[in-house]
């Protein structure tokens, strides 16, 4: 395969396929590049490590005769690698810390979020002429230091000396680089400014110049300290000294601890948490079931509707069968989000059309008392999914083979007995594997539950924002925080989602063992 | 015939698809008729074409509704072709060479997909935090990084489809074409793709249409209304106001359903027929 028996044309030379294969691995290269620049001034070495191996693979890949296989792979892969094998493996790893609100970032920016949080202006610290400036959009101070120099930066860019400045009456009036606001301009972002905070080095310790009445600038200094060599932090107004404790914070000697924390590995807690935690291991359970009640119920309502549906259309003697088929798989051809947001309109307890018209004006509430919403989720369900069973039963209908069924016949066979013994097992070998697919798709139908419930109604005894419709999948949404409902927690999250993959993956072994994928490898 | 034996053998299964076809035409045509009712409301719609305007469509215009749809035609279009694209180069690679690592490339395949791409929607939302902080186009509330996150599951989900279509090509048309002085890349594109466009529309359709009404990693990513897709913001219409907001709903759904409806009834035997290969409704 390596070595062909002739070589083409685009072999040698600069063909027109070499010359587009150049521009455009050119143009990964360009931007590569650039995003290696920016990796390197943004000091994120994993995206940096990433970019660089990445673009030499890809200039190897292209410029070599040895890959020819993954000249073609290269692309998919590439994506692949990124936005699933990486963000897999993430989870896995964020499952075992304890990262979230409270251990949102990484120790040492912990230790700066807490040096920031905790300043106070000393007393008698010095105070000096300030000036507020503004470069762009973005505020600023200028003072003037006590030797006359003039210092000046904002939020992002600690004080620095600008020469070139202009000084009245110990006050600076033009600075270049930066605009100097006019008192209008200044009552007008009052807040901003009394709550600006300018670093005044990059050593958080320094502490930084603040104002209140944006004349006067005062320096102010963290009433924490932390002492690299000992690693602790000491709170220099009361004197307790805190030390960095198994869970990511800052403890003290009497179990006080600081509230910005660090993630921090924290094994099986999370999991532990799941299954064991008084919060969430009654729902867990509770939605555990229920998310396996509602794959199983949802897969066998939609498949015996579709079979039914599928057996009693497949009769040639039918008269207007193909218009029947193609209105009866519409629903299939509606994207689910638009179906589970009508169905949640038309389930509406007060004004609905199912309640209103349907049902002459009853008042059933479809979507807010627990067992009607399981039921409603059920029922949207096998609206949404009958059409597809019934298209992949009409199928394996159809290529039955016909001398068995024959055979059957002249056997002395009655209709049901054919049904049985030959039909029906017939047709669950030929639907088994979508069966199991289909399973493992509603196992994670979070779009159904979450448009038409919430997850709704929710559990009277929780403290979590969970229901009794949610599925795993909407439980691990809300437990993420990231709908900004609940405080985020992404390391319980990612525990649950390990969870469900268990589920999915042992159902997904199970359904590979009886199809033929594994053999068409060999 | 006589009539009860008639019945028996055919006449039930005209009941059956009478009731079938209007248990599920029945939502579709309630939602026609309120996105036609003039009063907008969850109430005023119940009542079955009582008045036919179209203001709910006209006051579309006033809204993001145009811009979501804009959004999320890109999104999925272009998904859709970066998932056939490279989709159908990695099968042709698995298909055609022998090289060490296929098998092992080809299990971790099957292994890889097994994991939905959307229970790490968490990882996933991490990992555009930081690489929004060194390229923001890559980073969250930008279309661009969520078709890349979208094409990331293109190779788990669709290249056994693929693999399996292009191993019923015969080797032998290839072979004689390198015989003749073709480059793996000549036979790639003009002799595998032509004999494999079935599949191609079959894979593309149905990452469109996944694409079209995928939800969750949407809302995680997208945070402005300009960049949301419509999923995400006619969600945000139902969920906040309901009541006052069901004619825009309405209309928007209808709107937003035809671009899929009419692909769907196009293309119905190539994707019933993809279907039965192996894909679920995603």
């Amino acid at each position: 395969m390596y070595q062909p028996v002739t070589r083409g044309a685009g072999r040698t030379g600069w063909s027109p396929g070499f010359l587009v294969k150049l521009a455009l691995v050119a143009l990964v290269d360009a931007l590569g590049v650039y995003a290696v620049l920016a990796a390197w001034g943004a000091r994120s070495w994993g995206v940096l490590t990433a970019m660089v191996a990445l673009l030499l693979v890809a200039n190897w890949a292209y410029f070599t005769r040895r890959a020819l296989p993954l000249k073609y792979i290269l692309p998919g892969l590439a994506f692949l690698l990124v936005y699933q094998v990486y963000v897999v493996a993430y989870t896995g790893y964020v499952a075992f810390t304890n990262y979230g609100d409270g251990h949102n970032s990484t120790k040492e920016q912990a230790i700066e979020a807490l040096l920031v949080q905790n300043e106070r202006r000393v007393e008698g610290s010095p105070s000096s002429p300030l000036t507020v400036v503004a470069r762009g959009e973005e505020l600023g101070f200028a003072v003037v230091a006590d030797d006359g120099a003039v210092r000046a930066g904002t939020a992002d860019q600690p004080l620095e000396t600008v020469d070139g400045a202009r000084v009245e009456g110990g006050r600076v009036t033009a600075l270049p680089g930066y605009d100097v606001l006019e008192y209008a301009a200044v009552l007008e972002r009052q807040q901003e400014v009394t709550a600006l905070r300018v670093p005044v080095s990059d050593d958080p310790a320094d502490g930084s110049v603040r104002t209140q009445d944006a004349r006067t600038g005062y320096v102010f200094t963290s009433t924490l300290t932390y002492d690299a060599a000992s690693d602790t932090m000491t709170d220099t107004v009361e004197g307790t000294t805190y030390t960095p404790n198994d869970e990511g914070r800052f403890e003290a000697a009497d179990g006080t601890t600081l509230p910005v924390g660090w993630r921090v590995l924290v094994g099986f807690d999370n999991f532990v948490t799941a299954f064991g935690d008084d919060r969430y291991a009654g729902p867990f359970l509770k939605i555990l079931l229920w998310t396996f009640a509602f794959a199983l119920l949802s897969v066998a309502s939609t498949f015996l509707l579709g079979l039914f549906l599928a057996i009693a259309f497949n009769d040639a003697r039918l008269r207007g069968r193909r218009v029947y088929r193609t209105l009866v798989i519409l629903p299939y051809a509606i994207p689910g989000f638009l179906a589970a947001l009508l169905w949640s309109g038309m389930l509406n307890r007060s004004y609905g059309v199912v309640n209103e018209v349907l049902l002459g004006g009853a008042s059933i509430p479809w979507l807010t008392d627990p067992l009607l919403a399981k039921l409603s989720v059920l029922g949207v369900n096998l609206w949404l999914g009958f059409p597809y069973m019934f298209l992949i039963c009409t199928g394996a209908l159809q290529s039955l083979p016909t001398d068995v069924l024959e055979a059957a016949k002249i056997d002395g066979a009655g209709r049901w007995r054919t049904w049985r013994s030959i039909t029906l097992p017939l047709l669950l070998v030929a639907t088994a594997p979508l069966l199991i697919s289909s399973f493992a798709f509603n196992f994670n139908n979070f779009t159904l539950i979450y448009m038409l419930t919430g997850g709704g109604p929710r559990f009277d005894d929780a403290s979590v924002p969970l229901g009794h419709t949610d599925i795993l999948i909407s439980m691990v949404y809300s437990v993420s925080g990231l709908d900004g409902t609940a405080a985020k927690d992404y390391g319980l999250a990612s525990a649950l989602s390990i969870v469900i993959f268990v589920v999915v993956a042992t159902v997904s072994a199970l359904a590979f063992r009886r199809t033929r994928s594994l053999e068409e490898i060999a | 015939m006589r009539p009860t034996r008639w019945f028996s053998e055919v006449g039930w299964r005209h009941v059956v698809g009478v009731l079938a076809v209007v248990y599920a035409g029945f939502p579709l045509v309630y939602v026609v008729s309120a996105s036609l009712a003039e009063g907008g409301t969850l109430t005023g719609s119940n009542e079955l074409f009582a008045s036919v305007s179209g203001a709910n469509y006209a006051a579309l215009a006033g809204t993001r509704f145009w811009t979501w749809m804009a959004n999320t035609l890109v999104v999925a279009v272009a998904t859709g072709a970066g998932t056939v694209l490279m989709g159908a180069a990695a099968a042709y690679a698995f298909s055609r060479f022998r090289f060490s690592g296929r098998r092992a490339g080809l299990t971790a395949l099957l292994v890889i997909q097994m994991f939905p791409q959307m229970l790490a929607f968490v990882a996933i939302f991490l990992l555009l935090v930081s690489l929004g902080n060194v390229v923001p186009v890559l980073g969250l509330d930008s279309k661009l990084a969520l078709i890349c996150v979208y094409l990331g599951g293109a190779l788990g989900v669709n290249t056994f489809l693929m693999y399996g279509f292009f191993n019923t090509v015969p080797r032998e048309i290839d072979e004689a074409a390198k015989i003749d002085g073709a480059t793996h890349a000549q036979i790639y594109w003009t002799i595998v793709l032509r004999l494999t466009a079935p599949i191609l529309a079959v894979v593309g359709l149905l990452s469109f249409i996944s694409t079209f009404g995928e939800f969750i990693i949407a809302r995680v990513l997208l945070q402005s209304e300009e960049s949301w897709t419509l999923a995400v913001g006619l969600y945000g219409w139902v969920s906040s106001l309901q009541e006052a907001n069901w004619g825009l709903f309405t209309a928007g759904a209808v709107v937003s359903a035809v671009p899929v409806l009419a692909l769907f009834l196009f293309l119905q035997k190539y994707i019933v027929g993809g279907l039965t290969a192996g894909s679920v409704k995603g």
